[in-house]
């Protein structure tokens, strides 16, 4: 049984201090029930999450309560792409014909802090500073930087097209481009990563309806099939964040386990694809993700970035509603954001940020720590 | 006398003459992990012996952290104090990469594959005047 997105909602990202985090939630999940054309008691079931605006569930309280199972989820980053994994399932399994998808979130200003315990670590990483997901993702493409040849001036050129993307997207956090002088020339928060190159938490919310492949007509004129959604957890070896010490031989990690697998399931390869979504918390992650999830070779990002291929009208259009680096990340909401975007291009109703040429096949794609990945492959 | 406490039990060999941080090895598949731990992260064993890691190895990555994290951050700095300090993986050789601060933080000094040593230094002092003592990794003269 195929999977089909038949409804869609969001709530800009940003900053809205007039609505909590879970109205967010439920502005979106109105929306996405509107897009298909039915009511929060045709749903079967809801699964959702969010990391600091409250249990997702919660949302019966905005939208009525009616008795159906909905789980809430927590799984960082990925806390959106696995309730929509296990919704995909659920469907899949015959268990359910339709129900809701939903993340949302409201994160306070400033890096996050994590707490060591709760990912299995000690007081004393916390303690000396070392519990920072933006050094991570520092260290790792400053490797890959040396491993790679990525110049300092391609990861500006990510963050520059972040900006203009965002700039066309009226659901986007950072509207205004912003010169690549300017973005280099940023205050440096974790060499070689500046200001601009790092996305910010913040907020907003989505939801997804989905329903059997076969009963979509019914609700929806342009249904667009989820092909695969998969995740992924790290295996022993894999350079990953919050990690007191790393293995001396690496393996691959868990991105480039779950988009194998993702292209397995959908029976497509990299270059069927015409438009993705890929985890750019910070500028160096959007072009080491380029290689992970099988677009091109390692190193090939220099040439693709400085030529504009990553840009809407390029061969391998990516992050077209400016990703997380326009849009911020309010982690429960940040993964289906990605989703929403991809179906708004296969549907055709991008607007200002349409990809040309019709585009058929979607790829989605984030990361999270403590080190686990969800992909999607979505088709019109 | 002031007492000298290491950050946290069984992260290296305190007090010694010349301390070493501890890892874990497992006897079946010879991993080694640092901090020690009660099991292989890599095979799911759970016969795992301690050892002490070498004192000296090539940096793998690094970065200078620009601003003072949030608590947990248990420096004794303040804003006002808060000095940027170098990260980095240093590769143990036969080991294990190990995650900590370096004792250098301008960016000209530092560059992948140079030569550290592990070295061992008072981190803060408490209220009560015990110093907590914590591992640091420095560029090899």
């Amino acid at each position: 049984m195929d999977v089909a997105i038949i409804g869609i909602g969001i709530h800009p990202f940003g900053r809205t201090p007039a609505r909590s985090g879970l109205q967010q939630g439920a502005y979106a999940a109105r929306l996405a029930l509107k897009d298909a054309g039915v009511e929060w008691r045709d749903m079967e079931f809801a699964f959702g999450g969010s990391i600091s605006a409250g249990n997702a569930d919660a949302l019966g309280n905005e939208l009525g309560l009616t008795g159906i199972p909905f789980i809430n989820v927590a799984n960082g980053c990925a806390t959106g792409g696995s309730s929509l994994m296990t919704a995909y399932n659920t469907i899949r399994s015959g268990a359910h014909d339709i129900g809701l998808v939903s993340g949302f979130d409201k994160h306070d200003r400033g890096a996050f802090n994590a707490d060591p315990a709760a990912m299995g670590l000690e007081q004393w990483y916390g303690e000396l500073g070392l519990m920072m997901t933006t050094q991570f993702f520092a260290m790792k493409i400053q490797r890959y930087m040396h491993d790679y040849g990525i110049s300092e001036n391609t990861l500006a050129r990510v963050a520059e097209k972040a900006f203009i993307n965002g700039s066309l997207n009226p659901n986007a956090w950072r509207r205004a481009p912003v010169p690549v002088e300017e973005i280099a020339g940023s205050m440096m928060v974790s060499n070689p990563l500046t200001k601009y190159m790092f996305c910010s938490p913040s907020e907003g919310g989505v939801a997804l309806v989905l329903c059997r492949a076969d009963k979509a007509k019914n609700y929806c004129a342009k249904p667009v099939y989820l092909k695969s959604a998969v995740l992924k957890s790290r295996r022993y070896g894999s350079f990953e964040v919050f990690a007191p010490s790393q293995a001396l031989q690496q393996v691959d990690g868990p991105t480039v386990d779950a988009s194998r697998a993702a292209f397995e399931m959908a029976g497509v390869g990299p270059g069927d694809i015409d438009v993705m979504q890929l985890q750019d918390t910070e500028s160096g992650a959007e072009v080491m993700h380029m290689a992970e999830n099988g677009f091109c070779e390692h190193g090939e990002q220099e040439q693709l970035i400085q030529s504009g291929a990553t840009h809407i009208g390029g061969s391998m259009p990516i992050n077209t509603d400016g990703g997380c680096l326009a849009n911020g990340e309010p982690i429960g909401a940040s993964g289906l954001r990605q989703v929403y975007e991809n179906v708004l291009q296969l549907r055709g109703d991008a607007g200002e940020h349409q990809v040309p040429g019709n585009p058929r096949l979607g790829y989605t794609h984030v990361y999270g720590a403590p080190g686990i990945s969800a992909v999607t492959i979505l088709q019109r | 006398m002031t007492n000298r406490l290491p950050i946290a039990e069984g992260l290296f060999t305190w007090p010694a003459q010349q301390p070493a941080l501890l890892a874990s090895r497992c006897r079946a598949c010879g991993i080694a992990s640092f901090p020690v731990a009660q099991s292989c992260m890599a095979c799911s064993g759970q016969d795992v012996e301690v050892e002490e890691l070498p004192g000296r190895g090539t940096l793998w990555t690094w970065t200078i952290q620009q601003f003072m994290p949030k608590s947990p951050y248990n420096s004794g700095e303040t804003p006002e104090t808060f000095r940027p300090y170098g990260v980095g993986y240093l590769e143990l050789p036969g080991g294990v990469r190990v995650e900590g601060r370096l004792t250098e933080n301008d960016p000209a000094k530092l560059h992948v594959g140079m030569e550290m040593e592990v070295v061992f230094d008072t981190w803060r002092t408490e209220p009560n005047g015990d110093e907590i003592v914590s591992f640091f990794f420095k560029p090899v003269a």
